[in-house]
């Protein structure tokens, strides 16, 4: 096989992968993404709506300090970071109303800050 | 013992709810140095000196000095005293975090049994990693001995995130290594080292790792504060008791949305506040006993 033909299947090899990889990524259904912001002492918003079984991408950022976002009931859990974005994917396996909370020492208000994932079926 | 029946009557009358607490210590360790080593400590925790709210204890600037009073007036003098964390409430303003601390010092200067231990809670440690705490009591966290026991003060606290971390959980790891398997050990921490109720951020995130190198020891036992109120539970054969606050009281885990401070009740004052005295008896002499029979020379 000379070099021109070696490369001619090479391209063909990338296209055709390429086409599958965008057949796939467009069959995909795209997850919702649901922005939360942190502040001091407050998550906004404080109740999360979801369904139970549709993913969902949390989108964090905070406004002042350092913060955490812990759903224990999900197992999820986040570093919220000034001036980065954190994510965190979240299919929601239960019905019912769960708290989150931070889980890093924020401040004075920290121990007040919490809110609450309201999944419906 | 006389002497423990005497301490639990007389604890059950003390002021602010004082209760005794029997410690679960006994194990099967040996004491080869400790002859008639019973001994008598008291627990305090959660004392948020600076805690500014009426509505759940209008005497903030006043509970702490009557609990210092309750432990001078106690019939039995305490072998030491220690704080499990939380002596002052939070504050933004480091100036202000050393001006509570430094009153807390202050107040319980007036204990009259000097051997007084402490550790670090949350509130006071958590916003600058436990530097402004260090300063007024030194270590976050250490071991000593006390009569055939063993003490480790675990600080999981400093790290906003409420973790023990690396370097603490490598120091514990070298200090269990000098305890024999049937030592008996005591460990004072500020949260509970088991999720508890991780909604309420009742938990360390690191804390399994403690309790694993723990578990190998069969005499464990583990006094905490953080949860303002008592709290007994089992991770296999370690204890876990969490002591009342001096400050509010907090509602059982989970059993209602939020974790708010219980309101004062005029009718009740100081209710679900107190301490605790912990008796860490000596095991009883046992005596194993094996039959010969005689035998047909």
């Amino acid at each position: 096989m000379n070099s021109q033909r070696r490369r001619l299947l090479a391209a063909g090899i990338i296209t055709a992968a390429g086409a599958v990889f965008g057949a796939v990524a467009f069959a995909q259904p795209k997850e919702k993404i649901i922005h939360v912001t942190a502040r001091k002492w407050a998550f906004l918003p404080r109740e999360i709506r979801l369904k139970k079984g549709v993913p969902v991408v949390l989108e964090f950022v905070t406004a002042d300090v350092f913060m955490g976002f812990n759903a224990p009931d999900f197992n999820v859990r986040t570093d919220i970071i000034p001036g980065k974005v954190s994510r965190l994917r979240l299919v929601p396996d239960k019905t019912g109303t769960f708290v989150f909370l931070c889980d890093i020492f924020c401040g004075d208000g920290h121990e007040g800050m919490s809110g609450q994932i309201h999944v419906v079926a | 013992m006389q002497q423990s029946i005497d301490r639990r009557q007389f604890l059950k009358l003390a002021g602010l709810g004082g209760v005794v607490f029997a410690s679960g210590l006994a194990g099967g360790a040996k004491f080869a140095d400790a002859a008639d080593a019973d001994f008598y400590f008291v627990q305090l925790s959660d004392t948020h000196w600076g805690f500014n709210g009426p509505a759940v204890n209008p005497d903030a600037g006043g509970t702490l000095q009557k609990a210092v009073a309750a432990v001078n007036s106690l019939n039995f003098e305490p072998d030491f005293i220690v704080f499990t964390g939380d002596l002052t409430h939070t504050t933004d303003d480091p100036k202000e975090r050393r001006r509570r601390l430094a009153e807390f010092r202050d107040i319980v200067k007036g204990l009259k049994n000097k051997n007084v231990r402490f550790m670090p809670g949350e509130h006071d440690a958590a916003l600058d990693n436990g530097q402004a705490w260090k300063e007024f009591f030194g270590a976050s966290y250490y071991s000593f001995d006390h009569k055939g026991v063993h003490f480790i003060a675990i600080d999981n606290v400093s790290d906003p995130a409420a973790r023990i971390g690396g370097e603490q959980l490598a120091w514990l790891k070298s200090d269990l290594a000098t305890q024999a398997a049937d030592a008996r050990i005591v460990v004072f921490t500020h949260r509970p080292l088991f999720d508890l109720y991780p909604q309420w951020d009742w938990a360390t995130r690191d804390g399994a790792q403690a309790i694993d190198l723990l578990m190998p020891h069969k005499n464990v036992t583990v006094f905490y504060g953080h949860i303002h109120q008592e709290h007994h539970q089992m991770t296999g054969h370690i204890a876990h008791h969490s002591a009342k606050s001096l400050i509010f009281p907090l509602p059982a885990p989970g059993s209602q949305p939020k974790r708010e401070p219980i309101r004062w009740d005029p009718a009740q004052p100081y209710r679900g506040l107190g301490f605790r005295g912990v008796d860490a008896e000596v095991q009883k002499a046992e005596y194993e006993i094996t039959e010969y029979p005689v035998k047909k020379a």
